[in-house]
């Protein structure tokens, strides 16, 4: 009886939780769609703030900038953080100093990362743009690439790599023969995570940014439109964002099961 | 050439990248703070103690304690409806566990504006709760939810729930179920099982948790710029505030340093939080 | 393994090479506010001029400002900025020395906005608009205000339904005009009595709001809204029941204004560009579709009357304007006014 009761509690809170959780981004899902676009009134069924968003060149060149700052430094990430994992593994021992700088780029607040590299790069007097958003993205993209193939690591079987190598094997063979087949899943999942997080971030782009329109993002986008008034095409652009970004998720999820679940 | 060496070489692009842009951004962070502004912004390059003093000015600790207090109350709230939802979660059957795990994480990977966005949609006075409420038959005059301090804290909670939910799960899920039965057996009560055995073992996810919360939060500028109207600053808004509107770079970056601090110095009690937990196992294993 | 290395020092160049400046010559860079400049401007004038300009945006002043230091005045060519702002980068040695005989429409300019305090005889900024700084609010939900202590200490029924200005300067004066000072005043005392009042005041605010004080009037989230007169524009133009008026105590006058960047590479162009805002054609066109007032006589004898019967502020004479004192730069005292605004902000 009491196993019961625990139970439908157990449900209970579990119903408030996603309740919680996915209500206000439904909202917005669900206003989107709508004709009048207010949130006080339904006044029909409409695809017509998706048809806006096509013709509005400002979204249209954020996003595109976005796709080429998330691609970008999704590939370069991808490559640093992977050799970055494969080292750290293969090295005996890793002093403390090293899984600091690695585990760093996670955790550190996305403010003082962004005003850290805002000063770095006026004090060097570097023209910012695309690019200054693009290596800042890499700095905490390569973090979350290396961790999920670590990740994948600590099951791999080394002595394939050994036995490949006393086979006579170059390095770069074995890396190429052996290691990658097996770490691909991670590498994309890797990757995928990367994508996510560039196409979303928004604290970083925004101080590393230079001054033309040509280096504004989706997130700088977006936040420029909720400070100077709301249009209902707000809606459909976050509807997109999220939907994009879920499926990378998804994805990587699949190809990355047990991995770095977050 | 040996393991090491081959090592070292593969790590080394990516040691290189972040040791240029984020060890030496950070420690010029560090370095920027003691030196004086310029009349209108820009650096002085004269030596000076001013900024890190200033960050103890009354007025600026009292933003401190006051955006730490927010940052606090949120990382509570969010424990705990985190731990509750990954409480629940891992007493589902096995098989569910995972996709439950992954319905209530993937919030946390869509965009953190357009969530915080939703709350606007929701709260503000001629918003969707206001609207429904009078659809109800509500008559009387709501005062205005949004530009709140509550509203900027059920924000920061909507935000950062999941990560909590993931950290709780991780030591909830791995938790042996024999420790609780032998406890049961004993003839303690549910709540003394859980106080007494369940809880003290998943206390590193709570810390963990709440560390993560609590960072994010004091050094979050978006959250009280769009849901406080302005009237809330945290640490962020004020780290923000130096680089962007006041140009008082040396300070911003005095009070980056100390954002740096706090949040070294809540790593280290976590750390020492799940260290103590892995004793604990460990005894319980052994006895 | 030795094959790897080349491939490694590879990436390290191109990363490199990202950060050198690109060799390409860059579009006239202009930074304005959302939605202050007609939203056809820049391709009339990239027509006209066969320039290439682009338009970038910034949401205040102090960001734009920040950039501008940051970068000593590098990848703009011309900023629109608020008078005092304008002062800030001539004192810095950031804004070009104009050459007024590639700015004849300089001629259209009412003779008030030539001798502006700030910059007489328009000797590094030119006016692109003015006006002043008042109340806005719904006529149909709250008494005709009188004045500043209308919104600084509402009626019960409008407590939550204010908003003030939250950019450091407009906050002040809010409080230095109620109390009769000089809006750039920076007496110690007098300056703490502002604070005090302008703390008490919070008490009764909704939020502070520089951009969407006039939405908020027309979905009745806000009553009574401090604003600037164009932005109140905004709001009339979508329910006429808001109007404007400047409170009995007065107002300052605001003058945004344009500056050529000393480090610009386009000066030519940049000139062209704000010879073109000047035009009495294209000066009318930005004031029939931002609302605001422009000082090019030219320009205003040519807006269209009943866009003045509509809004009537838009019909303010330059004489009634410079009877309100101009917000000056204040020097050092700049950070005394951000600390003031910080302990306002910071208080509950």
């Amino acid at each position: 009886m009491a196993e019961r009761n625990t139970f439908r509690l157990m449900l209970l809170i579990l119903g408030v939780v996603f309740a919680f959780l996915y209500i206000p981004i439904s909202v917005l899902v669900g206003l989107s769609f709508n004709e009048g676009g207010l949130p006080t009134a339904w006044t029909g069924f409409s695809f017509k703030w998706y048809g806006a968003l096509l013709e509005n060149d400002d979204i249209l060149g954020a996003a595109a900038n976005t796709v080429v700052v998330a691609i970008c430094s999704t590939i370069l990430s991808t490559f640093l953080g992977t050799f970055l994992a494969v080292g750290v593994e293969i090295r005996r021992r890793n002093g403390k100093w090293l899984e600091t700088v690695i585990f760093a780029p996670m955790i550190i607040p996305d403010i003082v990362l962004a005003i850290a590299l805002l000063s770095f790069f006026s004090l060097l007097g570097a023209k910012m743009g695309l690019h200054t958003i693009i290596v800042s993205h890499v700095v905490f993209n390569l973090a979350f690439v290396c961790a999920v193939v670590r990740a994948r690591l600590k099951s791999f079987d080394w002595s394939i790599v050994e036995a490949s190598a006393d086979l006579g094997a170059s390095t770069i063979t074995t890396l190429y023969r052996v290691m990658v087949p097996v770490l691909t899943p991670a590498i994309v999942a890797g990757a995928l995570l990367a994508f996510t997080l560039s196409v979303d971030e928004f604290i970083i782009a925004f101080f590393t940014a230079g001054a033309g329109r040509s280096s504004i993002t989706l997130p700088m986008q977006i936040y420029a439109m909720i400070r100077f008034g709301v249009t209902p095409e707000i809606n459909a652009l976050a509807s997109i964002v999220m939907t994009v970004s879920v499926i990378c998720l998804a994805l990587s999820q699949r190809l990355n099961k047990g991995g770095l679940s977050g | 050439m040996s393991t090491d060496r081959r090592a070292l070489i593969l790590m080394s692009p990516a040691i290189l990248w972040l040791l240029a842009l984020m060890v030496v951004p950070c420690v010029l962070i560090l370095v920027l703070a003691f030196f004086q502004r310029g009349i209108y912004g820009g650096i002085e390059y004269t030596w000076t103690l001013e900024n890190l003093a200033l960050v103890f000015d009354p007025l600026y600790f009292k933003i401190f304690l006051k955006s730490a207090g927010i940052a606090g109350l949120s990382a509570g709230i969010a424990c705990v409806l985190g731990y509750a939802a990954a409480y629940a979660i891992a007493a589902m059957p096995r098989r569910n566990q995972p996709l439950l795990l992954f319905f209530a994480v993937l919030p946390f990977w869509s965009n953190y504006l357009v969530r915080t966005y939703a709350w606007i949609v929701l709260l503000n006075r001629e918003g969707l709760i206001v609207n429904l409420a009078r659809w109800i038959g509500y008559q009387g005059e709501l005062p205005s939810m949004l530009y709140t301090e509550q509203a900027v804290v059920i924000g920061l909670v909507y935000n950062y729930l999941p990560f909590v939910i993931l950290s709780c799960y991780a030591p909830l899920s791995r938790l042996n179920p024999e420790i609780t039965e032998v406890s049961r057996d004993l003839g303690a009560s549910a709540w003394t099982t859980f106080r007494r055995v369940t809880l003290p073992m998943t206390v590193p996810g709570i810390a963990t948790g709440f560390v993560f919360v609590f960072v994010l939060s004091i050094g979050n500028f978006v959250t009280p710029a769009l849901l406080g109207g302005g009237q809330f600053q945290m640490i962020g808004n004020l780290v923000y505030a130096q680089f962007l509107t006041a140009n008082d770079w040396p300070f911003g970056a005095a009070l980056s340093m100390v954002l740096i601090a706090v949040m070294l110095g809540l790593l280290m009690a976590q750390a020492t939080v799940a260290e103590r937990a892995a004793g604990m196992k460990k005894d319980q294993g052994n006895g | 393994m030795s094959r790897l290395s080349p491939r490694s020092s590879v990436c390290a160049i191109v990363a490199l090479a990202a950060f050198s400046a690109p060799a390409f010559a860059e579009p006239l860079t202009v930074s304005n506010w959302d939605g202050y400049m007609a939203a056809d401007t820049i391709d009339a004038f990239n027509t006209a001029s066969g320039n290439q300009a682009e338009l970038v945006l910034h949401a205040t002043n102090e960001e734009i400002m920040g950039k501008l230091i940051a970068a000593k005045g590098v990848g703009y060519d011309v900023v629109f900025v608020s008078s005092p702002f304008a002062e800030v980068l001539n004192n810095l040695g950031l804004a070009e020395t104009l050459d007024h005989a590639k700015i004849p429409n300089i001629a259209n300019l009412y003779s008030e906005a030539t001798e502006l305090p700030h910059d007489p005889g328009n000797s590094f900024s030119l006016p692109y608009a003015w006006g002043t700084t008042g109340l806005c609010y719904r006529s149909d939900l709250v008494d005709t205000p009188t004045s500043w202590g209308d919104l600084l200490a509402p009626e019960a029924d409008v407590a939550g339904k204010t908003t003030m200005l939250a950019t450091d300067r407009w906050l002040l004066a809010a409080g230095q005009l109620q109390l009769g000072y000089s809006v750039n005043e920076t007496d110690p005392d007098k300056m703490a009595e502002v604070r005090d009042l302008l703390i008490e005041a919070k008490k009764s605010l909704l939020a502070y709001d520089d951009t969407t004080f006039y939405a908020k009037l027309v979905s009745g989230e806000a009553e009574l809204v401090h604003a600037w007169d164009g932005w109140c524009n905004y709001g009339i133009g979508e329910n006429a029941d808001i109007k404007y008026m400047i409170p009995e105590e007065g107002s300052d006058l605001w003058v945004d204004t344009m500056v050529i960047l000393k480090a610009s590479e386009n000066k030519d162009a940049a000139y062209d560009f704000v010879n073109f805002i000047l035009d009495a054609d294209n000066h009318r066109w930005a004031a029939e579709n931002i609302l605001y007032k422009v000082p090019n006589k030219a320009a205003m004898d040519g807006v269209d009357a009943g866009l003045i019967e509509t809004f009537p502020n838009m019909g303010m004479a330059p004489a009634d304007m410079l009877k309100f004192e101009q917000m000056r730069d204040v020097g050092a005292a700049q950070r005394d006014y951000s600390r003031l605004v910080s302990e306002i902000k910071a208080a509950n």
